[in-house]
């Protein structure tokens, strides 16, 4: 074994040692084939740390009062000690800016080098949600142009007039994403060169969609329409509109809300573009933070291999890797639900594992995995999944076995919870198949499209709610409509269709005895 | 590729705004965290912030979410003795472990129904004091100009070494620099050009004398340039500083106190708050504010400020004892050119039978002219006696700064604070 030669002792740091570690790290994330964008690494004060974990990790945003919650928030529970802030923030940029807060120790500072700016960052170049769905190299311009753009409103308009229409978009924003077809880039020059143009092209279209001549009837007549009897000239026989159901509802309103001026269209606009940029990010939890441990995990311990860091380090680092990636079972008091690290960084290493010490079991269950080249399988898994889909494919009956997993179904007909699988033979599939349905999005949020505009009647906007089984809407269905109402101007409808097609409840706003109708 | 970046230095309140739009967005429950706060607080902590807390329903941001009900499959880690077809006791209301499922949206620290947070002892304060305002603050303020304060005003040719600015000079002295050398720039190109010229020639045709004078003009030229100097007496530049009038900012706050024995532990404390409101108050409004503490039985003393909250005595009472020593001070060390002066005076309204005359004339005659704002509290649930009848008069002739309330227990001072600061329309 080599004499150890560390770059650096104890738990001080300087920007020398700073950067030769990252040298290191550099050239060892290199031989591991992580192929990453530039990283920025800011040093900032814990004050600057909250301000940023404030803005959700937007290094600028446009100003808004629930950010100044959030910064309350984090600020108390710091002060409290009940959050060690710190851990890392990194931002899916081109460069990738990561932050490092001046009172780490040295230990921290490289860990989350290690992290952020190899883990993280690999997975923003590599994973093919972030690929498709965000640009790193625009998103910093944008943020800037938003800003700009808001603070521009703000002045001509009044605080409290963007104020409120930001809190509608915001309560809207999970609705604010497409999911099947890629998003042009967004880019801050070509936003504001175009942003003229495109106020004068809106509004003429939501004006060509709200005119009064009527156009060519169509032959099908919707179920809803008045009969023939009723209407012998056809004036109803439009055909709906959208002829489709429409699942972003921010862009349905973009587009088509009757009065929205056109700044608050571009507003609207703003928001929907951060909500489709952080749409993979919501995807892939458990795969970015595993991913992110499993390479400061393999690289701290090259680190070590290497002589480059002492004992006294790679002990301190131990202790918080292990806190990092444990996981409190169900009825210990720190549970909190699966902790993304945990799972994640166990089914990296699974991986790992099952690559280099495969077990028949393995053989079984993944043969095209167990016994092949370890590093091509973790960038494979890396590249190609998301979050439920990795889970489908990836979570073997050892990881399921070691975190001790089981699944309940809590049936609200049912007096009693059922136990429906453990991990054992009969219940690894099904256990498996319900966690990843549990990281499916299309299942954690409530299934909300647009169903019809009424455009030749009263301009009421209806939405329907798909249950999933037979899940009812939260309470703050009321809230969340009443913003919908404020954007677009005219009554909302929300129809929430029971499996079998039939409405089970609805939902509306203005609420109907205030209307004084139905 | 990697590059560090210290932004240590940079600004940290980024979010300041943010958080400043929230305080605004919900006034009216800080407030009325605030309002509480002021009356539970023990009376000498007014200087820090305080804890506010706002139910977590008022400042949610709705978002669609499943509700309870219907049938879902929870993955739970952690099994002990479960096994396969076991049947479960639903736990009993949302305690349990496996609450979770609520579209993974709880947010940190579960069964938080208490938005809680911290504001600092400014934005405290704010609270404290919004809307109230310091009654003929303005007068004041216009009439005397004898303070002053030295001020920033440019860039002058003279001034002391200390000040010289640096950046300024050197660019008057690199223009300077510009301005004299190009003539003998130009001059010396010219000479060069000739001297190429002429040595260009055939060596039959070249002039030997011509080339010499132009080598010697070419010497001398090169000499004049190096001699403009690099910097100049003519070039120094210095921050100038002027003395510009102030508006007096300096205030004296007069605390004073009946001791006698009617007035109990009970009363004083009630009087020190309402003290100490007003000491804030004015130390946010002025520069400076000065103490003085007077208290009076049957004489009047000036004190410090433990002899004047604890100590004990006895003995009738003299209010004009005190109004004298006031007036006094005053005429002493407060100059009202340069002071403004604010008097708060509390007492139980126990006076010496005759003497509730005396304390009108004072009042009228020589301190009310010379005060800002006079403010009379008096701690007692009984019927008023002479002296709030004397000063009702007082009140009466000055309505604008005179201002007298009755405050019963401590749950009235904030109120009663209030009151006597609240913002009144421009007359």
């Amino acid at each position: 074994m080599t004499r150890r030669k560390p770059i650096a002792t104890g738990s001080d740091w300087n920007f020398e040692i700073l950067e030769a570690y990252e040298r290191e790290l550099s050239r060892l994330a290199d031989e591991y084939r992580l192929d990453t964008y530039p990283n920025q690494i800011e040093i900032i004060t814990t004050e600057q740390m909250m301000d940023a974990y404030a803005s959700v990790g937007m290094p600028v945003g446009y100003h808004h009062w629930s950010f100044g919650k959030q910064f309350l928030a984090v600020e108390q529970a710091y002060r409290r000690g009940q959050m060690g802030l710190a851990y890392e923030l990194v931002i899916n940029s081109d460069p990738c800016i990561a932050y490092l807060m001046e009172e780490n120790t040295l230990m921290m500072q490289v860990l989350v080098m290690a992290h952020a700016c190899y883990g993280h960052n690999s997975f923003f170049k590599g994973n093919y949600l972030f690929r498709t769905w965000t640009d790193a190299s625009s998103i910093v311009d944008y943020l800037v142009f938003a800003r700009r753009y808001v603070a521009e409103c703000e002045e001509r308009h009044g605080v409290t007039a963007v104020e409120q229409l930001l809190d509608a978009c915001h309560a809207l924003q999970n609705y604010g994403v497409d999911r099947y077809k890629r998003p042009s880039p967004i880019s801050a020059e070509e936003e504001v060169r175009r942003q003229a143009e495109r106020e004068e092209y809106l509004q003429a279209q939501v004006n060509t969609l709200w005119r009064t001549i009527p156009g060519r009837p169509q032959a099908d007549a919707l179920p809803g329409s008045l009969d023939s009897e009723e209407d012998p000239l056809g004036l109803h026989a439009g055909g709906r509109y959208p002829p489709e159901p429409q699942e972003n509802l921010l862009y349905f309103l973009e587009k088509n809300a009757p009065l929205l001026a056109p700044w608050q269209r571009e507003i609207v606009r703003i928001v929907r573009k951060l909500a489709q940029y952080f749409y993979p990010q919501r995807q892939t939890q458990v795969m970015n933070e595993g991913w992110a441990s499993f390479w400061h995990y393999t690289l701290m311990n090259r680190l070590y291999d290497e002589g480059l860091v002492d004992e006294g380090l790679m002990l301190e680092f131990l202790q918080s890797h292990t806190a990092v990636v444990s996981q409190p079972g169900f009825d210990s008091p720190f549970y909190s639900g699966i902790n993304p690290y945990a799972l994640g960084f166990a089914m990296f290493s699974d991986i790992k594992r099952m690559c280099e010490n495969p077990t028949d079991e393995d053989r079984e269950w993944f043969p095209d995995t167990a016994g092949s080249d370890w590093l091509e399988a973790v960038h494979f898994a890396m590249r190609n999944f998301k979050d439920e889909s990795f889970i489908q494919q990836f979570l073997s009956p050892k990881v399921m076995r070691d975190l001790k997993l089981f699944s309940i179904v809590d049936d609200d007909q049912e007096e009693m919870l059922e136990v429906t699988a453990i991990h054992d033979e009969r219940g690894y599939r099904r256990i498996r198949e319900a966690l990843a349905q549990q990281y499916a999005l299309s299942l954690r949020e409530p299934n909300i499209q647009v169903f019809e505009a009424n455009i030749r009647g009263n301009r009421s906007l209806t939405l329907h709610h798909v249950q999933d089984s037979r899940r009812p809407m939260g309470r703050s269905v009321y809230p969340v409509i009443r913003h919908l109402h404020q954007l677009w101007g005219f009554p909302v409808r929300l129809e929430s269709l029971s499996e079998d097609g039939t409405v089970a409840r609805r939902y509306q706003w203005p609420l109907p005895d205030e209307e004084g109708k139905e | 590729m990697t590059y560090f970046i210290d932004r240590r230095a940079n600004a940290k309140n980024k979010s300041a705004v943010n958080r400043q739009r929230f305080l605004d967005r919900y006034r009216t429950h800080i407030k009325r965290s605030v309002e509480e706060a002021v009356n539970r607080r023990s009376i000498t902590d007014m200087e820090r912030g305080e804890k506010v807390s706002i139910p977590t329903r008022d400042i949610s941001e709705p978002v669609f979410q499943h509700g309870p009900g219907g049938k879902r499959t929870i993955v739970s880690p952690g099994n002990k003795e479960f096994v396969e077809g076991d049947r479960l006791r639903r736990p009993s209301g949302g305690g349990g472990g496996e609450g979770a499922g609520e579209g993974g949206a709880s947010n940190q620290g579960e069964g938080m129904d208490e938005f809680a947070f911290s504001l600092t002892r400014e934005e405290f304060l704010d609270f404290v004091f919004d809307g109230l305002e310091l009654p003929h603050l303005e007068r004041k303020a216009l009439k005397d100009l004898d303070e002053v304060k030295p001020v920033r005003a440019g860039v002058t040719r003279d001034g002391v070494p200390a000040r010289i600015n640096i950046v300024r000079s050197m660019r008057e002295a690199y223009a300077r620099r510009i301005a004299m050398r190009a003539p003998i720039r130009r001059a010396l190109r010219e000479a060069q050009e000739a001297l190429e010229e002429e040595e260009r020639k055939d060596p039959v045709l070249r002039n030997p004398s011509r080339i010499a004078e132009l080598k010697a003009e070419i010497e001398r030229l090169e000499k004049r340039l190096e001699a403009v100097p690099f910097i100049d007496t003519y070039d120094l530049r210095y921050n100038n500083l002027i003395n510009q009038p102030q508006p007096s900012s300096k205030a004296v706050m007069f605390c004073v106190m009946d001791v006698s024995g009617s007035m109990t532990q009970a009363h004083k404390d009630i009087a020190k708050r309402f003290f100490l409101l007003l000491y804030l108050f004015l130390e946010r409004n002025y520069e400076k504010v000065e103490l003085v503490f007077v208290r009076h039985h049957t004489a009047a003393k000036e004190v410090d400020e433990e002899e004047f909250f604890y100590s004990r005595e006895t003995g009738g009472t003299i209010v004009s004892s005190a109004l004298t020593l006031v007036d006094e001070i005053i005429t002493r060390r407060y100059p009202p050119s340069q002071w403004n002066l604010y008097v708060a005076q509390a007492s139980d309204g126990d006076n010496w039978d005759d003497d509730s005359v005396n304390c009108r004339e004072r009042l009228m005659k020589s301190l009310m002219p010379r005060l800002q704002y006079y403010t009379y509290v008096e701690i007692t649930p009984h019927a008023h006696q002479a002296l709030w009848e004397e000063y009702e008069t007082v009140a009466a002739e000055f309505p604008d700064r005179f201002a007298m309330r009755q405050i019963v227990e401590a749950g009235d001072i904030y109120p009663v604070f209030r009151e006597l600061f609240k913002r009144r329309a421009a007359h």
